[in-house]
């Protein structure tokens, strides 16, 4: 339908849409994210959720105890290595469509524990990241703009073809391994279908 | 309260076998602390738990710390024939200094509202006799503490209810805290590496160039 007809009949009083638009912005306008925090990144998320913020305009104030009536996982801090099986279970243990949001300096890299025993470098070795946001910790602007991020993503997302995302791929993952502890690190130490060391060239 | 000299000579009276060092603390804050026998560590801290005039019932803090082996220089005076008479000339002598790991506890009487007195432990080596009485029977508040110690230093807590790593994951290797521990080479590419890392990120990148 060309854009002259669609707002000749707006102007009737009928508005119309597509399945894919109207499926997307109610999928958008409702991410519910799992109430979960790792550190000091989850205070800078619950003040995003609190009045001055008002995480609430964007349909993502339900935090929701339990990974399945959650949408959204916002890895909100450090993810120690202790930690980072359990972080992957709860994303599989979560329903598609699901999303994330890895927040602040830690969870996308390791940060300032980057050289560490103890930290993971980053959880997108081991689950799918959406949106990465920088910081120590990210402001609650910085979240709202990553999750802003997100709802554009999900309204470009495609019911079908190729390019359709994950939760509509049959064949497309929906859980991902769970990393072992091992002697000294976690075995594997990445999911090489996630994410692969980056091809770095210097002079040595 | 009493000084530690005070407390000191009346745990040896009390206690017999007891020995107990005063070690002094020169800097501003002027903490000088009591170094407690293994044998006796047990019956010693009962002892500044439940004396009515010390009654230290509160357990803050529990330390540990990692005194690796150090090679001590010192200068000594020897006799020496220098051009057929015998002087007197300054020679140095290198003595290796065995390590150990050590154990603090900072502990404070809620009743009298005095403290803290700072309790030592220590090891006689850093890998084989690493064994020290656990002081969770005598303050509880000790327990996840020395489960830590344990944990970071391997220091092995004899009498503790459950001597389990408490920060790291079972089956881990080693025990990161101590000052020897070498951490697994686990480098793929550092952004922007400087100084020690440089080191390691060129070492990691040598070795992968051979494989």
């Amino acid at each position: 339908m060309d854009q002259g007809l669609r707002s000749e009949l707006s102007k009737q009083g009928i508005f119309t849409t597509t399945l894919e638009g109207l499926y997307n912005w109610g999928r958008r306008n409702s991410v519910w994210p799992l109430q979960f925090g790792l550190a000091c990144c989850a205070i800078e998320m619950i003040a995003t959720t609190m009045a001055r913020y008002d995480l609430a305009r964007f349909g993502a104030e339900v935090f929701r105890p339990s990974p399945r009536q959650a949408d959204l996982m916002i890895v909100s801090g450090t993810v120690t290595k202790k930690m980072a099986p359990q972080v992957v279970r709860l994303f599989n243990q979560m329903p598609e469509p699901k999303y994330v949001i890895a927040m602040g300096a830690c969870a996308i890299s390791g940060g300032p524990f980057k050289q560490g025993y103890n930290v993971l470098k980053g959880i997108d070795r081991y689950i799918p990241v959406d949106v990465h946001i920088p910081g120590c910790p990210p402001r609650p602007e910085a979240l709202l703009h990553a999750f802003m991020t997100l709802q554009r993503k999900i309204d470009a997302q495609k019911l079908s073809g190729p390019e359709r995302p994950r939760h509509l791929n049959t064949d497309a993952p929906s859980e991902f391994p769970v990393p072992k502890f091992g002697p000294h690190d976690l075995v594997p130490p990445y999911n090489p279908e996630v994410w692969q060391p980056p091809k770095m060239v210097r002079a040595v | 309260m009493e000084t530690l000299e005070q407390i000191k000579g009346r745990i040896t009276a009390i206690i017999p076998g007891a020995r107990v060092d005063l070690i002094p603390n020169e800097c501003p804050s002027n903490q000088p602390s009591l170094l407690i026998d293994q044998e006796h560590g047990v019956r010693i801290a009962e002892f500044l738990r439940d004396d009515p005039q010390l009654r230290l019932d509160y357990l803050s803090n529990v330390t540990g710390v990692d005194w690796p082996d150090t090679i001590v220089k010192e200068k000594v005076k020897v006799m020496k024939l220098v051009e057929g008479v015998e002087t007197e000339v300054h020679g140095v002598v290198e003595r290796k200094k065995q390590g150990y790991l050590e154990v603090v506890y900072h502990i404070y009487s809620i009743a009298h509202k005095h403290g803290p007195v700072i309790v030592r432990l220590r090891t006689n080596d850093r890998n084989v006799a690493v064994h020290l009485p656990s002081l969770t029977p005598i303050w509880r508040s000790a327990e996840f503490q020395e489960r830590e110690i344990y944990d970071l230093y391997g220091v092995i807590f004899d009498g503790h209810p459950d001597l389990r790593r408490i920060l790291m994951w079972d089956g881990f290797e080693g025990h990161p805290m101590r000052k020897d521990y070498v951490e697994p080479d686990d480098y793929e590419y550092e952004p922007t590496p400087h100084d020690e890392v440089l080191e390691r990120a060129r070492s990691h990148q040598a070795r992968n160039a051979v494989l």
